[in-house]
């Protein structure tokens, strides 16, 4: 209603200064809060791209979710067999090539099938534990960033011929070795071959880094004395938010553990959630504080314009005409408050986005802050903003309302 | 006939720990175009009662019918809308909102019922401005007038919505003697020319006297077999 606007108004108009540090107030938070959010949110999208882009979005493995039952134990429905020495199973996916030929048929992405094996890289008496990862180049390269994170040599070099390995540099800084050099590996099994180091990687991870070493399928079979055997299956999916349902129907389908990248990193995904509600939160609270600064003057107005208020209802205006009034007020005052908070909040994240800094962390890189941007923040925040402000306004609102209009005539005149 | 207000045993108390009675048992009845003075000593209950009667109290006990309404049953909106419609009120302080124009409190009411287009409004407010002499002050916030002036725009804001029925609470009070008389002249013209029942709380007996009707109030209470001019 025009009339309960225009009354309004100049109630606020009347109480300029007050006003304009509840919108300050007001929009401070709202603009902090935006800001917080697109830094918090550019932190948690950026973590899960790195995390997307390095980690296998399903990686099937050998080993099943629970251990499998020793053949004596099922046979007798004994309650507990002790002193039996079980069974060493032949460890690998049974049936690799009607499992590959499987998952080609049907899953949207790339997959590399891989034998990944316990060794010893040795190089003039200095030893380094390895993980020995046997692969198809051309598969392996599709799903895993490795490829790009070449300091010397190449991935491509391992398809050039046998008895070829790619290792991180820090593990030929152990070792001593350089590029071109011949080093041994020695199985877990006790065979040793010769490599030739035809490529260094430096992925940043030092586990890896470290510890890493490719070769090809085949050699890694020779080596681990497997042959044809493989019991590690990578899958990159086209649509990663696709993996758990992808890595059900693969568990559901070959029995094998399928890992999806959110079932890996749990522990983050649910940190991520605390993060956010801890983040909430402080917005909720910093907008209390706001709502405090909108109660304030909406309760010295109504005192102020008690008058106002009993003449108005003295000639035919209802308690909800009040209530309406001063609510307006304050829903105004919060709303002026949340767009100039747009304003600042864009303004604070522009300026967070353009800060340059130098992470030392190994390379030399020159790093920008994680920021997202999303009209969501905008809306989230200016809702909360609104929110706190009709609250703020419908307390006090409610209190002159009520009151009644004899009262104050009798103590008027 | 029908009253315009009708009260019969009309009660009010103040449900204080020690009750204080403002009004007791008032039976009384004002007709269409009368011109009726309140009067009594202070503390008698004039206000309370004609607050009761325009509906911005409620009472405690008794019946009260205004327009052939009975007030006891209704909601506290329906009772809005009855002032709104059917009273005009003025105080002693005039009650002006402080950020308008003359002219704009004057529509206050009018805009509130809406049953005028804007423009329609806006004529009304400067026509009845005009009839009390305020045609080149209309523009003039409260705070630009002098006290007669301010107590005659409230005499044009309780005429608005041409109400039957206006109520006066000592609106000559706080006013010098020839802004009291304009005032008084203004409130006999409701009466005499546009039809209107005026009840005005006053304690200036020579004002009172130049009234229709009188009815003095002693501790609550109805006093005088009604003397009739």
């Amino acid at each position: 209603m025009p009339l309960i606007l225009d009354i309004a108004f100049t109630h606020i108009a009347g109480r300029a200064r007050q006003t304009v540090v509840a919108v300050i107030g007001v929009a401070v938070g709202v603009g902090f809060s935006i800001a917080m959010a697109a830094l918090m949110q550019g932190g948690q999208d950026d973590f899960v791209e790195q995390l997307i882009d390095t980690m296998p979005h399903v990686q099937i493995t050998d080993e099943r979710r629970s251990a499998a039952r020793q053949p004596a134990e099922q046979i007798y429905q004994a309650v507990e067999i002790s002193g039996l020495r079980p069974r060493d199973d032949r460890r690998g996916i049974i049936n690799p090539t009607a499992a590959t030929a499987w998952l080609d048929a049907w899953v949207p992405g790339t997959f590399s099938a891989t034998l990944r094996a316990q060794g010893v890289m040795r190089y003039r008496s200095r030893e380094a534990s390895a993980s020995i990862i046997g692969v198809e180049p051309e598969d392996e390269r599709a799903v895993s960033p490795i490829v790009g994170e070449f300091v010397r040599g190449s991935f491509d070099a391992l398809a050039s011929g046998g008895n070829n390995v790619v290792i991180g540099d820090r593990m030929a800084e152990r070792l001593g070795a350089k590029f071109g050099d011949t080093i041994t590996a020695v199985s877990s099994t006790g065979l040793t071959r010769s490599f030739r180091i035809v490529g260094l990687f430096h992925t940043g991870t030092t586990a890896r880094d470290e510890g890493e070493a490719y070769m090809l399928l085949k050699d890694a079979q020779i080596l681990a004395e497997r042959p044809n055997i493989i019991n590690d299956v990578t899958v990159k999916l086209r649509n990663p938010y696709a993996s758990p349902a992808v890595a059900r129907r693969i568990e559901a389908e070959l029995g094998y553990k399928a890992v999806s990248w959110q079932e890996a990193n749990e522990g983050i995904m649910e940190a991520f959630i605390v993060r956010n509600i801890i983040m909430y939160t402080v917005v909720a609270a910093i907008m209390v504080v706001a709502g405090f600064g909108i109660f304030n003057i909406i309760s010295t107005i109504t005192h102020e314009k008690a008058r106002d208020i009993a003449i108005m209802k003295s000639l035919g205006f209802g308690q909800g005409d009040m209530q309406r009034m001063f609510v307006i007020e304050a829903v105004a005052i919060g709303g002026a408050g949340a767009a100039f908070g747009w304003l600042l909040g864009f303004g604070l994240t522009y300026a967070l986005a353009s800060i340059r800094f130098e992470l030392d962390a190994g390379g030399q890189e020159i790093t920008e802050l994680p920021i997202a941007w999303s009209v969501l923040h905008y809306l989230i925040a200016s809702a909360f903003a609104l929110g706190s402000a009709a609250v703020a306004g419908y307390l006090p609102a409610r209190r002159a309302a009520r009151l009644n209009p004899v009262d104050i005539i009798r103590g008027a005149t | 006939m029908s009253d315009l207000i009708a009260t019969r045993n009309l009660t009010r108390v103040l449900p204080e720990t020690v009750p204080v009675t403002l009004v007791e048992e008032i039976t009384l009845s004002i007709g269409k175009n009368e011109f009726v003075a309140i009067t009594g000593p202070s503390g008698s209950g004039k206000s309370s009662l004609l607050y009761l009667l325009g509906l911005l109290d409620r009472p405690t006990g008794g019946e009260l019918a205004v327009g052939g309404q009975d007030a006891g049953s209704m909601s506290e909106r329906e009772r809005a809308r009855t002032r709104l419609a059917m009273i005009g009120f003025v105080f002693q302080f005039h009650f002006l909102l402080p950020e308008f124009s003359a002219l704009d409190n004057v529509e206050l009411p009018m805009r509130k019922l809406a049953s005028l287009s804007r423009p329609q409004m806006r004529e009304r407010a400067a026509e009845i401005l005009s009839s009390l002499g305020l045609a080149e002050h209309m523009k003039k916030r409260p705070d630009q007038l002098s006290g007669g002036q301010r107590q005659r725009v409230a005499l044009a804001r309780a005429l608005a919505n041409d109400p039957p029925l206006v109520l006066a609470d000592e609106p000559t009070g706080s006013l010098d003697s020839a802004s009291s008389e304009q005032v008084f002249s203004i409130l006999e013209a409701m009466v005499r020319e546009r039809g209107k029942t005026v009840v005005a709380v006053t304690h200036d007996v020579d004002m009172a006297n130049r009234m229709d009707r009188r009815l003095h109030l002693i501790d609550g209470r109805l006093a005088n077999a009604e003397a009739t001019a």
